[in-house]
C-alpha cells in the first residue's frame, strides 16, 4: 500500500503524548484562513511511500516513545488517504506502537472505521465552536465534526480537543466555554490544548504565490493565551 | 590498618592497599529520591559569591586576564598563600597568591607563555627567561626530535593542536587518595613501590620508572608543605566533610599549580564525599544547609582556576577552559545506584552558585539510574544548560564503576588509566589532499605520497576510496610517530609528578588520537557516490573546488546509505592506528571530538564535495553539518549513535540545541520528554550529548548586547563555555548551528 508523505518529524513533542514521531500526509480538502502547513493541501504533492516504510521508519524511534510516545499521522488531512492511514495503523499496532491521528473531524466517521479501530487517540482540531464561522471561514459544515465526535464517543476513543486561537475570531473566555461544553458533553474528550495562531508560515504561502487568507490578523498576545488556557481546569492537563 | 578519622566507616580491603572504589563502595548510601531535600545557598554563600561575581567583571574589563604574576614559575609552593575573603572561606586555596592572578608555567613550552604575557600587555620576567635558558622545556625536547615530515604535517593543519608547545593535560590525579588516607600513607606506599623496582632488570623502562616515583615521591612532599602554607596538616586522613573536601581540593590545586595541561579534570568526587557528609550528619555536627555550604565553596573555588594561554591557544580551545570535569552519577556493578544527595548537591550549585561552564558537570547516563535523579538532571539542563551526559551502560562494562572522564568525552578509571592526549587530524582535509595527490591547495605544501591530482569531469567513487585508504594509512603511521615524539618529551620534561603520584605505580596507559570533520567528509564522501561531483581546477591543474549535480544523502537523517561511510571512516582509521606502536605501549583510542577548533579547522580547509564553502567550519565533533538535518532531532542522535564506541573508545561527542517550544509544551512535559530523549539516544548505545534547551535569538541577543548576559552558559563541544568568552567567529559558528525547533 502506498502514500504520498509531506515530510517526517522525528521528535514531535506536541502533536500527541509523549515524544512522537509524526508523518505529514499530503492532501487536505479544506482551506482554513489559519493553516501553516499551505503545501500539504495538494493530494498529488510530497513524495510516494510504502506503508510498510513509515512503520520501519516509525520502530526507529521507539526507544525514544518510553511510556506514552508512539507515531502520530498529520497533515494535511491523514483521512484524505484513509486506506493508506489504515494500513500504517494497523501494522504501528502489529509493532504495539501507539497511534495517534491529527483530524480535521470534517468527514464522515463511517467510512473511517478502518483507520479509528487502530487509532490510540484523535487530536480533534475543531476549528471554531461557531457554525457560522466554520461556513465562512473552513468550508465544511460544523455539525459534521460534532458526528464525527459522536463517533468517537461512541467508539471509546480517547481525543484531545484542539484549537488555534486566533484574535478578533475565537479569542474569548465565551468561544473556550463553549469548548469546554463540547467536552463536557463527550466524555471521550479528555483534553483541550489551546494553540496561538503564528504567522512564521507566511513564507510558504509566498513560495506558493497563495495569499494567507488570515496573514492580516495578528498573533494572540501569550498572556492572552494563558488567561484562556486557565479556564480549561481539568481539561488543561 | 585502622586510624581513628576512619571511626565509623565499614572497613574492608581499602585498609590495607590503596584502593578507594572498595572504600566506596563499603560506605555509600544511594538516594533514590528527588531534590526537595535540597537547601538553598547561605548568606555567607551569597556575600562570597558576589565578591566573586565582582571579580569576574573586572577580569572582563580586563580583557579575560585581570593579573599576570610574571616573576614567579608556577609550582606546589612558589606562592604565598592566596584568599578571596579569608575570614569567610571554608574551603581554601588558590593557584597564585591573588584571585585570578595568572602564573607563568614554562615548563611546556617558553614561547607560549612570552607570547600570552604579550598578548596582555605584560613581558615575562627576565629573571624566568634567564632561568630556562639553561633548562630543556617539552617544546624544546619535542622541536628536536621531530622530523620533517611532521613538521609539514603540522604547518598544512591537516594534524593541529598537538600538545607539543604547553602541558597536555587528560590525566586525572585521584585526588580522593589524599582525604582517604593522608599523604604520608601515600609516600609509604610509593617507597616500597620504589624499593619493589629494585628485583627487576633495570632497562630504559625500570630506570625511567625509578626516577618517577622518586619525583611523585617528592612532590607528594611538596604537596604537604603547600597545605601547610595555608595551616593545614594533611599527612593523616581527613576526620570530617570539611576536611576531606579540603584535603582532595590541595591534591587538585597541587596539580594545578604544578601542570597547565589542556584539561585538568577532577574526576568523580561526590560520591565519595558524600560518605563523609553522611558521617557528619549522623554524627550530629552538620546540617543538610551546612552540607550545601561546603560543597558551594569547594566550587566556587574550582570556578576560580585559570590558566595562561596564548590567543592562538584560544582559537582552539576557545573560552578559556580548564575542563575541570565532575563525573556524576552512574550505577554501580553490583546494580546499585552511584547517585548519592551529594551528587544532587553538586548539581544544586548551578542554583545556589548561577549558571556557569565549570566544574564541567557530567552526568553519567544509565536506564536504571533512579527517576527522580533523572528529572532533575533534566530540570536542570533546561534551567541551566551546563551540563553533558554520557553513557554508563556503555563504559561501566569497559571501565568498571569508579571511572571518570577528563576533558569531554575519555573515559579512564580513576587513579589506575590515564592517557596521552593527541588533538586531532582533519580528515575534510585529507580527503582535498587525497584527491590532488598529496597537494594541499590551502598552504600549498606538497605532503603524503605524491601522485597525479584526479582527472576527468566526474570524480569517481572508488578513485577516491582507493586515494583515501592510501592516505589514511601514510597519515596514521606519522600521527602516531608524532605523538610518541611529543609523550616522551612530555615524560621527559614536563612528567606530572603531583598527578602520577596519585595514580597505582602500574598504571594503564591510552595514547587518544581524534579526527575532525567527520560529517563534512562523509557527505563529501556520498555526494562523490550518490551525485555527480565536477571538479573545478586552479591553473597549476589542482582542484580547488567542486560543483555538485543532483541530490545526496547527508548524515543526520537516519539513513544507512550514508551513516554507515561515516561508521566505516572511524573503524579505518583507528585499524590504521592500531598498526604503529605507541609509546610505553599505550592502547590507541580515537576521538571524534573537536572543542571548539572546528571553526579553525574550517578556516584552514578549501571548499569540499558536499558543498561546503571554503574557509566554512566544520560542524563540531560528530554533529551532522548544520541545517542538513531534514528528519528533526531524532533522526539526527539515530545517525550519530551509528558510530561504534568500540571503533572511538576515546568518545563521540555530539552537541544538541533544541528551543524550548520544540522539547514540550510545559516544563513537566519537557522534563519528562528530556529524560525519554536521553533514554532513547543512550539505548542505542550512543556515547555523548551536550543539550542546550535555548532560542537562537537569545544567542542573537547576547551577540549584540553581551552585557545583558554576563553569565550565558551553553554547551558547546564535550564542554560548556560562557558565551561572552568566545570569539566572535565563534560565536557566529554556534548562533548557525541547528536548533531544532517546533514545526
Amino acid at each position: 500500500m502506498k502514500g504520498r508523505i509531506h515530510s517526517f518529524q522525528s521528535l514531535g513533542t506536541l502533536d500527541g503524548p509523549g515524544v512522537r514521531f509524526v508523518a505529514f500526509l499530503q492532501g487536505c480538502p479544506l482551506r482554513c484562513g489559519c493553516c501553516h502547513n499551505p503545501d500539504t493541501w495538494d493530494g498529488q504533492g510530497g513524495t510516494e511511500y510504502e506503508a510498510e516504510d513509515i512503520v520501519r521508519r516509525a520502530e526507529r524511534y521507539r526507544s525514544y516513545f518510553g511510556q506514552t510516545g508512539g507515531i502520530t499521522l498529520s497533515g494535511g488531512e491523514p483521512f484524505m488517504q484513509r486506506e493508506f492511514a489504515a494500513e500504517i495503523f494497523r501494522l504501528c499496532h502489529e509493532q504495539k506502537i501507539h497511534t495517534c491521528l491529527d483530524t480535521s473531524g470534517c468527514v464522515d466517521a463511517e467510512k473511517c472505521g478502518q483507520v479509528l479501530m487502530h487509532t490510540d487517540r484523535v487530536l480533534l482540531d475543531i476549528k471554531y465552536t461557531e457554525a457560522a464561522l466554520y461556513e465562512k471561514h473552513v468550508g465544511c459544515k460544523m455539525q459534521q465534526v460534532i458526528s464525527f465526535l459522536q463517533y468517537l464517543n461512541r467508539e471509546n476513543i480517547p481525543v484531545t480537543l484542539r484549537q488555534v486561537i486566533i484574535p478578533t475570531l475565537n479569542d474569548t473566555e465565551e468561544n473556550v466555554l463553549r469548548l469546554l461544553e463540547i467536552a463536557r458533553q463527550y466524555p471521550c474528550v479528555d483534553k483541550i490544548e489551546l494553540l496561538p495562531f503564528r504567522k512564521i508560515c507566511q513564507t510558504k504561502y509566498d513560495m506558493m504565490g497563495v495569499a494567507f487568507p488570515f496573514g492580516h490578523l495578528p498573533e494572540p498576545d501569550p498572556g492572552r493565551m494563558d488567561e484562556l488556557r486557565q479556564l480549561l481546569g481539568r481539561y488543561g492537563g | 590498618m585502622e586510624h581513628i578519622n576512619w571511626q565509623g566507616f565499614v572497613g574492608g580491603v581499602w585498609q590495607n592497599e590503596i584502593n578507594v572504589r572498595d572504600f566506596i563502595q563499603h560506605n555509600y548510601a544511594e538516594y533514590k529520591g528527588d531534590e526537595s531535600f535540597l537547601s538553598g545557598a547561605t548568606e555567607r554563600t551569597n556575600a562570597l559569591m558576589k565578591k566573586v561575581q565582582g571579580l569576574f567583571t573586572l577580569e572582563r574589563q580586563f580583557g579575560g586576564v585581570l593579573d599576570i604574576d610574571t616573576a614567579t614559575v608556577s609550582s606546589l609552593k612558589s606562592y604565598s598563600p592566596g584568599y578571596i575573603d579569608k575570614e569567610n572561606e571554608i574551603i581554601v586555596g588558590l593557584q597564585t597568591n591573588r584571585p585570578l592572578k595568572r602564573g607563568v608555567n614554562p615548563f611546556g613550552g617558553m614561547r607560549m607563555v612570552r607570547q600570552a604575557c604579550e598578548a596582555y600587555g605584560y613581558k615575562l620576567s627576565s629573571k624566568v627567561e634567564e632561568e630556562f635558558t639553561y633548562r630543556t622545556t617539552h617544546n624544546d625536547g619535542v622541536f628536536r626530535a621531530y622530523t620533517d615530515e611532521m613538521r609539514l604535517a603540522r604547518r598544512s593543519h591537516v594534524i593541529t593542536g598537538l600538545p607539543d608547545a604547553y602541558g597536555r593535560g587528560r590525566i586525572i590525579g585521584d585526588y580522593r587518595r589524599v582525604a582517604l588516607y593522608g599523604v604520608d600513607k601515600l609516600i609509604a606506599e610509593k617507597k616500597k613501590d620504589k624499593a619493589k623496582l629494585a628485583e627487576a632488570v633495570f632497562d630504559t623502562e625500570q630506570i625511567r620508572l625509578d626516577e618517577e616515583l622518586f619525583q611523585q615521591i617528592t612532590f607528594l612532599g611538596y604537596l604537604k608543605d603547600m597545605a601547610a602554607m595555608y595551616g593545614f596538616d594533611i599527612s593523616q586522613p581527613a576526620k570530617d566533610a570539611r576536611e576531606a573536601i579540603q584535603w582532595t581540593y590541595f591534591a587538585y590545586l597541587g596539580a594545578i599549580k604544578e601542570q597547565n595541561g589542556a584539561a585538568m579534570s577532577l574526576g568523580r568526587v561526590s560520591t565519595f564525599f558524600d560518605i563523609y557528609i553522611q558521617r557528619d550528619m549522623e554524627r550530629g555536627i552538620l546540617t543538610e544547609e551546612g552540607a550545601q555550604e561546603l560543597m558551594d565553596d569547594f566550587v566556587i573555588k574550582l570556578r576560580m582556576a585559570r590558566h595562561l594561554r596564548t590567543p592562538e591557544y584560544n582559537e582552539l580551545f576557545g573560552g578559556d577552559p580548564m575542563w575541570i570535569t565532575e563525573a556524576v552519577g552512574g550505577m554501580g556493578e553490583d546494580g546499585r545506584t552511584l547517585v548519592t544527595k551529594n551528587s544532587f548537591r553538586m548539581l544544586h550549585t548551578l542554583y545556589t552558585l548561577g549558571s556557569s561552564p565549570e566544574p564541567n558537570l557530567t552526568v553519567l547516563w544509565s536506564k536504571e539510574l533512579p527517576e527522580g535523579f533523572k528529572k532533575f538532571c533534566a530540570k536542570v539542563s533546561i534551567d541551566t544548560d551546563s551540563i553533558q551526559y554520557e553513557n554508563d551502560d556503555l563504559m561501566r562494562p569497559l571501565y568498571g564503576d569508579d571511572y571518570a572522564i577528563a576533558c569531554c568525552v575519555s573515559a579512564m578509571k580513576v587513579g589506575k588509566q590515564m592517557q596521552f592526549f593527541g588533538a586531532r587530524c582533519n580528515l575534510a582535509k585529507l580527503l582535498l589532499i587525497a584527491i590532488n595527490g598529496g597537494f594541499d591547495t590551502t598552504t600549498n605544501i606538497h605532503i603524503g605520497p605524491q601522485m597525479d591530482a584526479m582527472q576527468g569531469d566526474t570524480l569517481d567513487y572508488d578513485e577516491v576510496m582507493r586515494r583515501m585508504n592510501i592516505y589514511m594509512a601514510w597519515l596514521s603511521h606519522l600521527y602516531v610517530n608524532t605523538m610518541n615524539v611529543i609523550h616522551y618529551m612530555h615524560d621527559k620534561y614536563a612528567y606530572e609528578k603531583t598527578q602520577m603520584a596519585l595514580h597505582d605505580t602500574d598504571v594503564g596507559r591510552f595514547m587518544a588520537f581524534g579526527v575532525a570533520g567527520l560529517s563534512v567528509v562523509t557527505d563529501s564522501l556520498s555526494a562523490i557516490r550518490f551525485a555527480k561531483v565536477h571538479p573545478v581546477r586552479n591553473e597549476e591543474g589542482y582542484i580547488t573546488d567542486f560543483v555538485t549535480e543532483g541530490n545526496f544523502p547527508k548524515f543526520g537523517n537516519d539513513d544507512d546509505r550514508v551513516d554507515l561511510m561515516a561508521k566505516d571512516l572511524t573503524h579505518k582509521m583507528i585499524t590504521e592506528l592500531r598498526k604503529t606502536p605507541a609509546y610505553r605501549n599505550a592502547i590507541h583510542t580515537l576521538s571524534v571530538l573537536t572543542i571548539t577548533s572546528n571553526v579553525m579547522y574550517g578556516k584552514n580547509t578549501g571548499a569540499t564535495p558536499d558543498g561546503r564553502k571554503n574557509g566554512e567550519p566544520f560542524a563540531p565533533g560528530a554533529n551532522p553539518m548544520h541545517n542538513r538535518e531534514e528528519n528533526g532531532a531524532l533522526a539526527s542522535l539515530n545517525s550519530v549513535a551509528k558510530i561504534s564506541y568500540d571503533d572511538c573508545r576515546d568518545g563521540i561527542s555530539n552537541t544538541f540545541s533544541i528551543t524550548p517550544a520544540a522539547l514540550g509544551r510545559d516544563e513537566m512535559e519537557r522534563k519528562n520528554n528530556l529524560v525519554t530523549i536521553l533514554d532513547g539516544y543512550f539505548g542505542q548505545m550512543a556515547h555523548h550529548i551536550n543539550v542546550n534547551v535555548m532560542n537562537r535569538e537569545t544567542l542573537m541577543d547576547a551577540y549584540e548586547n553581551p552585557e545583558k548576559y554576563p553569565n550565558l552558559t551553553i554547551r558547546v563541544s564535550g564542554y560548556a563555555v560562557n558565551f561572552n568568552k568566545l570569539s566572535r567567529e565563534q560565536q557566529r559558528e554556534v548562533i548557525s548551528r541547528t536548533f531544532h525547533e517546533a514545526v
